[in-house]
């Protein structure tokens, strides 16, 4: 495996990472908001609240990681997104300082205000699909370069139908993974009643899960007819083994039983999906400009990044073992018997 | 002044920096100062250092959570505003960039951790564990994000070559000759602010009335912390200057308004420049900037005279300089009276004029961080990397930069405020008493 391989290997797996933990927290927020206003927040509300206070920040790092990492590894990533992105990144930026300072100012701070509450379930849809349009606009045809600028064209991605579903899509799967996981966590916490609330949540969004991923399939045709062959002809089978994957985890909260190996068909699916899409994206970053081979750092500086990232994940493996021990498998925690 | 795109940029990463400044410099300082009074509580067995570390700790989630998102702004804005500069330097220092994200991470996992496991363990000895790695993480994002400015003031590990660069050692760009006096002073000042900054609050209690015996200790500890890193911070201030001299002297000249190369150099200490741009209204120390740049008064000093007028920095840098100074040596002979006062049977070290000048040095002690990065950044001008590329060059070439501006101010007033009301919310609904109670019914 060559540098810029194992580089975008790493980078792409701590966006998987992000995905996953990041949807848990911006659904999380919807699912807290929406209870406000059906008057069940006291059902799941402590229970939320129990996972997310001490791993948020982590969240947000795996975030940081990814942006640094990506700049880091393909120096012309910066000029292109940054050009063209100061509008919608800033944006983002913002949505994301919201969300985070008003959880913690309603966490730590003056509890329980519906204003904070809802502040921060809005953000929890809006940053996924506003994050998203940057995986659109790697797609090509949403940028026009010159020698001197790069501009964003917002025309063509407010009317295509393809970044649409790109951003219906994701906020389906926030909702679909966070559902999915506050069951697994409520039933570790012998909540029964969160557990029921959750679970009609997870069922409720499996069929929108579904019908948004064929509509990426369909308009990434249109938009994108290499991509869309590559994925077809060389890794459906990433596809077909996400589907079942699937198929499994609906139907294990079906029955009502199995949450936590539910949860992890989850990730699975979310995994095959994740990785054949962006194998298949390959070898370009951005559609047709950056591309893996030609616009990789020199190689001194990906030995660099290489090395360290390999030294990191030793010290990080065991502290996030550790801190998953505390707080998502020690089963007293989970119920609230310990503070 | 022209508002242009590169003007505009200029603009909101200076707004951007400075405001997360704030936050991260708490982030580095305050670790420690928990760290240190929940050693002493569990070795003393002393309930009020206990409840001293749970409260700042408490306080502190609030702080990190705001520098958490700011940073983050900062990391995205920089590839937003400067395209160029971070396509062009990334192949060179991406290296600490990337090295930070592992601190933050490492930090936030242990800060999580830290925070919500207060009466988990058995061993008491067991919690406080955790602020080490706390302490390293956040300490080591200041030395690898500092090495990244240094890097611009003083560029190595790379050659250049029409226009690109080769033979690049990211580990040598980042042990650059501004490193070790840069890290040094950034994280000395950092513990000296957040020290000073907590001391500030106790005597600010103590002279709202609450004399017990919580807030006497609190004031103790924290001004005594003051007292030692402020002591550190002038050595260290003083090496950032000899290294100025050496490296980067044309920094040095302009913020001390030293026009002339010459041995025996004055230092000038404010004064006022007349439309001659001769020196008035100064106080004149004779030959000090001499001894300040090379430890003897007759040092050569380079003059401004040496540089090219368009690579000169602006010449206001200089009240920023002695801003930071005149703060640095108040701080420390504030905290110095208070613990010499301490000592003294005779003296009452509870007096209110004292007291009052604790709670100037904290937001003092922020100030001078503040002035100290103007310093540094504007002293750097007109380069974004010095001798290779100009701010002029490398800023985006968007021209929305003026609304970004806009929406970014009102998210810090926003922020800022909030930050404010929430700290004085939280404590208010729970005075200390009333928690040591709580937590400590049955203490001695
Ligand atoms: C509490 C804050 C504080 C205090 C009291 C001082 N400083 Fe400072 N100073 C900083 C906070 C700071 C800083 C914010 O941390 C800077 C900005 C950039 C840097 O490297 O550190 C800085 C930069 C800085 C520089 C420029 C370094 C460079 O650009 O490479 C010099 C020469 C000094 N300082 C010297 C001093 C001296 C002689 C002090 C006498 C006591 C002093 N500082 C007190
Ligand atoms: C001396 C200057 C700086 C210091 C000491 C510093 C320190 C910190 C600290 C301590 C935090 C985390 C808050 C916490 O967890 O306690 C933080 C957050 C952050 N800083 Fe700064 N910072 C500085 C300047 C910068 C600059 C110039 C950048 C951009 C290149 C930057 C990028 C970030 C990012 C991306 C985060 C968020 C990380 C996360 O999500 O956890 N910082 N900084
Ligand atoms: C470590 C903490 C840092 C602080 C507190 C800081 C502070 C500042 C300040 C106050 C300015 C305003 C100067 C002006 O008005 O022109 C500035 C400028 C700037 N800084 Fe830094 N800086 C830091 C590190 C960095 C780092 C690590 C980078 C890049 C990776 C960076 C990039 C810039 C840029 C691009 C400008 C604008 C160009 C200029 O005006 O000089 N800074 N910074």
């Amino acid at each position: 495996m060559n540098l810029e391989l194992l580089g975008i290997t790493v980078l792409w797996t701590f966006l998987y990472g992000y995905l996953i933990v990041a949807s848990i927290d911006f659904g999380a927020g919807f699912f807290a908001y929406y209870a406000r206003l059906k008057k069940k927040d006291h059902i799941i509300n402590d229970l939320i609240s129990r996972y997310l206070s001490p791993v948020w920040e982590v969240t947000n790092v795996f975030f940081v990681f990814f942006f640094v990492g990506i700049v880091g590894f393909f120096p012309a990533t910066a000029y292109y997104y940054g050009t063209a992105l100061l509008i919608p990144g800033s944006v983002a930026i913002i949505l994301i300082a919201i969300r985070g300072s008003f959880y913690a100012f309603n966490n730590y701070g003056s509890r329980d205000s519906t204003f904070y509450l809802f502040l921060y379930g809005a953000t929890g849809l809006l940053i996924p699909a506003s994050l998203s349009t940057a995986l659109t606009i790697s797609e090509g045809g949403f940028l026009s370069v010159t020698d001197v600028e790069v501009t964003f064209l917002a025309k063509e991605l407010f009317t295509s139908p393809f970044s649409w579903s790109v951003v219906f899509l994701s906020i389906v799967s926030v909702l679909f993974i966070s559902a999915t996981f506050l069951t697994y966590y409520a039933d570790r916490a012998d909540d029964r009643q969160a557990r029921r609330t959750l679970r009609q949540f997870a069922l409720f969004w499996t069929t929108p899960t579904i019908v948004a991923s064929l509509l990426v399939f369909m308009s990434l045709q249109m938009h994108n007819p290499v991509h869309y062959d590559k994925a077809v002809t060389e890794y459906w089978w990433m596809f077909g083994l996400s589907l079942l994957c699937f198929s499994v985890a609906s139907w294990f909260i079906y029955i009502g039983k199995r949450y936590g190996t539910a949860f992890i068909m989850v990730m699975l699916q979310f995994f095959f999906a994740f990785f054949g899409y962006g194998a298949s994206h390959l070898p370009y970053i951005l559609y047709p400009y950056i591309t893996l081979h030609e616009n990789v750092t020199n190689e001194a500086m990906a030995t660099a990044l290489v090395t360290v990232f390999i030294l990191g994940l030793l010290l990080l493996i065991p502290s996030l073992i550790l801190l998953m021990k505390l707080f998502l498998f020690d089963a007293d925690y989970v119920k609230g018997k310990k503070k | 002044m022209e508002l242009d795109s590169v003007m505009l940029s200029r603009m909101l990463t200076t707004m951007t920096l400075m405001f997360h400044i704030i936050f991260a410099t708490i982030g580095v300082g305050v670790p420690i100062m928990i760290a240190i009074a929940e050693f002493i509580g569990i070795k003393k067995n002393d309930p009020y250092y206990l409840l001293l570390a749970r409260r700042w700790a408490r306080g502190f989630t609030i702080t990190v959570a705001v520098g958490v998102v700011t940073g983050t702004a900062i990391g995205l804005q920089l590839s937003l505003l400067w395209p160029s500069f971070m396509e062009v330097a990334g192949q060179v220092i991406a290296l600490p960039l990337f090295m930070e994200t592992f601190a933050f991470f490492f930090e936030a996992i242990f800060l999580g951790i830290y925070l919500y496991t207060w009466d988990r363990f058995k061993g008491k000895w067991t919690h406080w564990l955790l602020t080490i790695p706390v302490m390293i993480g956040s300490s080591a994002s200041a030395l690898f994000i500092t090495t990244v400015n240094a890097f611009m003031n003083t560029p190595q590990g790379f050659d250049l070559k029409n226009g690109e660069m080769i033979n690049i050692e990211p580990i040598a760009a980042m042990f650059n000759p501004a490193t070790p006096s840069k890290v040094m002073h950034v994280v000395m000042t950092s513990y000296m602010t957040s020290a000073a900054i907590l001391a500030a609050i106790a005597a600010f209690a103590i002279l709202k009335g609450r004399k017990g015996a919580y807030e006497r200790k609190a004031l103790r500890l924290t001004v005594t912390c003051t007292l030692i890193f402020s002591i550190i911070v002038s050595v260290t201030g003083d090496v950032s200057a000899k290294f100025l001299a050496e490296v980067q002297p044309e920094k040095l000249a302009a913020a001390e308004w030293h026009f002339e190369t010459e041995k025996e150099a004055d230092l000038i200490f404010f004064g006022t420049l007349n439309e001659n741009g001769e020196i008035e209204n100064e106080i004149r120390i004779p030959k000090f900037l001499s001894f300040l740049a090379g430890n003897s008064f007759d040092t050569e000093v380079i003059g401004l005279e040496e540089f090219p007028e368009d690579e000169r920095p602006p010449l206001w840098i200089h009240y920023m300089f002695d801003i930071m100074v005149s703060i640095g040596m108040f701080v420390l002979a504030v905290s110095a009276l208070y613990v010499i006062a301490g000592r003294v049977k005779k003296w009452n070290e509870l007096n209110k004029p004292l007291l009052w000048a604790i709670v100037a040095s904290g937001p003092l002690s922020m100030v001078a961080i503040e002035a100290g990065w103007i310093l540094a950044e504007v002293g750097r001008q007109p380069w974004i990397l010095r001798g290779y590329l100009k701010v002029a060059e490398a800023a985006t070439t968007s021209n929305s930069v003026g609304l970004t501006f806009v929406m970014f101010a009102l998210l810090y007033l926003v922020l800022g405020v909030m930050t404010v009301v929430v700290l004085i919310k939280m404590f208010k609904n729970s005075p200390a008493e009333a928690e040591l109670e709580k937590r400590f019914p049955n203490r001695g």
